[in-house]
């Protein structure tokens, strides 16, 4: 026995449902956010969208960059002379600390050498210009012009004319992405060029000032101070300016004092930043499995 | 026969031309270029997620040509070019255009600045879909300027609608006929 069949006809037909197909793919998406998040498994499969989407990148930029030309090419005489003469004021200035730089550094490595020290990080650098700043509101990024193809490696870090920018977390082939030193939680160890206490500054994420952590109420440290790189986590070198010290709040009671501070670089207005090859070798970390196994002395140890 | 108003939008009677397929496809990649537009300051506050609204529009005008799937891979395109977590714009553009299927006919009967307020409200559902995303990630919690961006994409609803809708108008000879 024929039955009449009960789907409907193909002109009628559209696949499955609408609920079934958003269900079908929320769940791919949820798989891919846990995949993503949790292990990194598809940097592969993002490079090369990536790859695929640079050249729109790059048209979607050619707008701006031709205003800016035109710009430039209109720009008034006398802001032109004003900048020459301010650049060359400059230049004299530094002409000293310059002149003398290659010999105080020969001293230094001598030195160094002397005491038997590892090297300071010396290396050339890869000059980049920023292609646009992250729009994801959640986290602070930027990207630039140079990637996998430039010699960019994952971890290296960025600075500007004035301080540290961030460090590099996704190269592509053409374009890198830069974590910005007040995204949420990005910790940069430093020290206060004053006097020398070590601490290590916290990112807050958007719209919030970054922040010095676990630093005791009586540390030497007071608004204004400067804070350098430490350099003792192998990622960004020694002695790079981070951030000026804005507010420090001591209040009895708390165990640590409030440090908020602000980052020197211009974070998300610089235009051309400096990534800086290889980063610094830090020293080995040494072994400690005596402590691991008895907590007491560990504890004996920090108190003396 | 009275002549078309060509700057409003066209009633639900209105018999359009068939999209074209490249213009569809063109006006999207055009949304997803729009999105990369290298914005900082205040633009970027304002920018509205364009490539959201083009496909809420096409979602709503040509259901099927445009659909969840379709949605989803221009989500994914957007978490790289974003440089966010994989998955996280795929599974709010999937629930979008799931909504819009689900709205499609209530949302023509309305004029286009009703149309707008009711635009406004699934944008903003998109963009809470991707904030509760981020947190469970463990990111802060948004500013409130994080729904500006909604609001705006709502307002360029109308004129977006009257753009996308040009090609689709009959010419007037074919109204005269």
């Amino acid at each position: 026995m024929r039955h009449i069949s009960v789907d409907p006809p193909p002109f009628f037909h559209r696949g499955p449902s609408p609920l079934a197909r958003l269900a079908f793919f929320g769940i791919v998406s949820l798989a891919l956010l846990f995949a993503d998040t949790r292990y990194r498994y598809l940097e592969n499969i993002r490079m090369v969208v990536a790859l695929a989407l640079y050249p729109v990148q790059r048209a979607v930029q050619l707008p701006g960059e031709a205003l800016a030309y035109v710009g430039s090419y209109f720009s008034s005489q006398r802001a032109l002379a004003a900048d020459n003469a301010r650049l060359k004021e400059q230049l004299l200035g530094d002409a000293t600390a310059i002149q003398s730089f290659p010999l105080l550094e020969q001293e230094n490595n001598r030195l160094r050498a002397l005491l038997a020290m590892s090297a300071r990080f010396a290396g050339a650098s890869v000059a980049a210009e920023v292609l646009y700043s992250g729009r994801d509101p959640f986290t602070q990024k930027l990207f630039v012009d140079k990637g996998d193809v430039a010699g960019v490696q994952l971890g290296q870090a960025v600075i500007d004319e004035v301080g540290v920018v961030g460090q590099v977390t996704r190269v592509f082939p053409y374009m890198a992405e830069v974590t910005l030193v007040t995204d949420k939680d990005h910790a940069v160890p430093v020290k206060v060029q004053r006097s020398g206490v070590r601490s290590v500054m916290y990112g807050a994420g958007t719209g919030r000032v970054p922040e010095l952590r676990f630093l005791s109420p009586n540390a030497e440290i007071q608004p204004g101070d400067r804070l350098v790189t430490s350099g003792i986590d192998g990622t960004y070198p020694p002695g790079l300016a981070v951030a000026e010290v804005t507010s420090v709040e001591r209040e009895t009671g708390q165990m640590f004092a409030r440090v908020s501070c602000k980052p020197l670089a211009g974070v998300d207005a610089s235009a051309h930043v400096l990534i800086l090859a290889g980063a610094a070798v830090a020293a080995p970390r040494p072994e400690e499995p005596a402590e691991a196994e008895s907590p007491r002395k560990g504890r004996n140890r920090r108190k003396g | 026969m009275p002549q078309l108003p060509l700057l409003a939008s066209a009633q639900p009677e209105e018999i359009l031309l068939p999209a074209k397929p490249w213009f569809v496809v063109v006006t999207l990649f055009a949304g997803l270029a729009a999105n990369m537009l290298p914005l900082t300051g205040m633009a970027l506050l304002l920018r509205p997620d364009c490539l959201a609204l083009i496909l809420l529009f096409w979602c709503i005008r040509e259901p099927r040509m445009i659909g969840i799937g379709i949605a989803w891979m221009l989500g994914l395109l957007m978490d790289v070019a974003d440089g966010t977590v994989f998955g996280q714009h795929a599974l709010a553009y999937a629930l979008l255009a799931y909504a819009a299927e689900y709205f499609r006919r209530r949302v023509l009967r309305f004029p286009l600045w009703q149309q707008a307020a009711q635009v406004a409200v699934l944008l903003l559902l998109c963009a809470a879909l991707v904030a509760l995303v981020r947190i469970v990630g463990g990111a802060p919690l948004p500013r409130w300027s994080y729904a500006v961006g909604s609001l705006s994409g709502a307002l360029l609803w109308p004129p977006i609608t009257v753009l996308l809708q040009w090609p689709q108008r009959p010419t007037r000879s074919a109204a005269e006929i």
